[in-house]
């Protein structure tokens, strides 16, 4: 790889698989529960994370050798919530269809785990442009999930994807609703996303059997 | 030997400074970009009441609005009259769509008789009369336009919400839900205002019963679907006796 070094790569590549937030580290479940019956949901979630995650990341590194230890937490929560209200501001202002949208996410990105978590585990130890990889690595990690669980949920629960009807119309009775195939409305409760997260580990684990802990 | 940072003192103000420049960055956003959002939220209100009457850009099967820049010129071709009822009494006032059903609401509590918006507008010879409506859903504010005629039969409506769960409760602003109260009536056989039931046990999901009451509510939904039933209820009520006098 030409542009990055192959231990910045890793930062990238990691938590895509091996080291995955929510698979393997289990962060950030409250919000993989919440936003996923839709995949457009999950998407703009996914995006609006990297985002935060990543500039986040920056700004912590950046003052990492300034923040006092005693109010570290404190810190790192007031850099995301001025962040994320800041953009949410801009948006209402420049893109007030878009902040309409993501309305809902904005509390739900202040109190995801894996911001805090990197800030604290990754940016407090390392340079800006590491700290900016790890964000991006990640978000992605998280994001991947998001959309997989919000594919899965989608497509059983409403039969569509993207608002895009797959299946045909259910109301209707067109497509494969002719045939008497029913939605399985199960799947837009958020029980299911726990499930659907707790197969993707399963899966995860039985083809990497190093991941599995010993007791 | 302790750390520079680890000193108590050194603690404090760090926090301090912090405090002070976050704060001041924050209000400098927030007041430097009021009058953009004032702005925005104000052709907002307009599209929606537009939208409730149809005046939109729908398709198939998403809702859209009339763009922004069209939105304060069509706004003053089909809205005809804005009224505003207060203790009975009917006045105009051309600012009547910028009346917060929020602060109304909390006045009518503490007992100041209540601002009602009505808005008549007039399409292709019929006439609409919208109402803002606003409840509470499963987290946060629901509200509404419905767009009635003169016998309080829904003609069109506008849902949206602050932050209900996407893909379930926020599908009240989803065309499949608003376009299933066109048609249906508020009043009952006896020509009393009874409301629209979001209901779970509707056995009439196509929604070819429009005398019903009845609309079919959102699967994974329940508390949202109980908040639209009883915003209906309780705000388009209030607005029973200006059509029984409209039809004197």
């Amino acid at each position: 790889m030409g542009l990055l070094s192959k231990k910045d790569a890793k930062l990238i590549t990691d938590p895509l698989a091996d080291n995955n937030p929510i698979t393997i580290q289990v962060l950030g479940i409250c919000s993989a529960l919440a936003i996923t019956a839709e995949l457009k949901a999950s998407i703009v979630m996914a995006l609006s994370v990297m985002a935060v995650l990543a500039i986040g990341n920056v700004v912590i590194s950046l003052m990492r050798n300034i923040i006092p230890s005693k109010i570290r937490i404190i810190v790192q929560l007031v850099v995301v919530a001025a962040l994320v209200i800041i953009v949410d501001q801009v948006l209402k202002a420049y893109a007030y269809e878009l902040s309409k949208t993501l309305s809902v996410f904005v509390g739900l990105i202040i109190t995801n785990c894996i911001i805090m978590g990197r800030f604290e585990a990754f940016a407090l130890a390392n340079g800006p442009w590491r700290s900016f990889l790890d964000g991006i690595g990640n978000s992605a990690g998280y994001g991947l999930i998001l959309i997989i669980v919000g594919f899965f949920r989608e497509l059983l629960g409403s039969g569509t994807l993207l608002g895009y009807k797959v299946f045909g119309d259910p109301i209707e009775q067109t497509g494969l609703y002719a045939y008497g195939y029913e939605n399985n409305g199960f799947m837009l409760l958020s029980p299911m996303a726990l499930i659907v997260v707790g197969i993707i580990i399963w899966v995860q684990r039985s083809r990497n059997e190093s991941l599995i802990e010993e007791n | 030997m302790e750390n520079r940072t680890d000193k108590n003192s050194y603690t404090i103000i760090f926090a301090i400074v912090m405090v002070l420049i976050v704060g001041s960055l924050l209000a400098f956003a927030a007041s430097s970009l009021k009058p953009n959002i004032d702005e925005n939220k104000r052709l907002e209100k307009q599209q929606n009441i537009l939208y409730a009457m149809g005046v939109n850009e729908n398709d198939e099967s998403s809702a859209n609005f009339v763009s922004t820049d069209k939105a304060p010129e069509l706004f003053k071709k089909y809205i005809k009259k804005q009224l505003v009822i207060q203790d009975g009494k009917v006045t105009e006032d051309n600012q009547a769509y910028l009346i917060d059903i929020k602060k109304e609401q909390t006045n009518a509590k503490a007992g100041i008789a209540r601002r009602l918006p009505l808005f008549e507008g007039e399409k292709d010879g019929k006439t609409f009369y919208i109402a803002p409506i606003r409840g509470k859903g499963l987290w946060d504010a629901i509200w509404a336009y419905v767009a009635m005629d003169k016998n309080m039969v829904i003609q069109g409506a506008y849902f949206d919400h602050k932050g209900e769960t996407p893909g379930l409760g926020a599908n009240i602003k989803q065309r499949f839900f608003m376009d299933d109260f066109i048609g249906e009536h508020l009043l009952d056989n006896s020509n009393t205002f009874k409301g629209i039931d979001v209901s779970k046990s509707n056995a009439d999901p196509k929604n070819d019963d429009k005398t019903d009451n009845e609309v079919d509510a959102i699967a994974g939904a329940t508390i949202t679907g109980n908040g639209v039933s009883a915003m209906i209820k309780s705000d388009l009520k209030l607005y029973e006796p200006f059509f029984k006098n409209l039809k004197k």
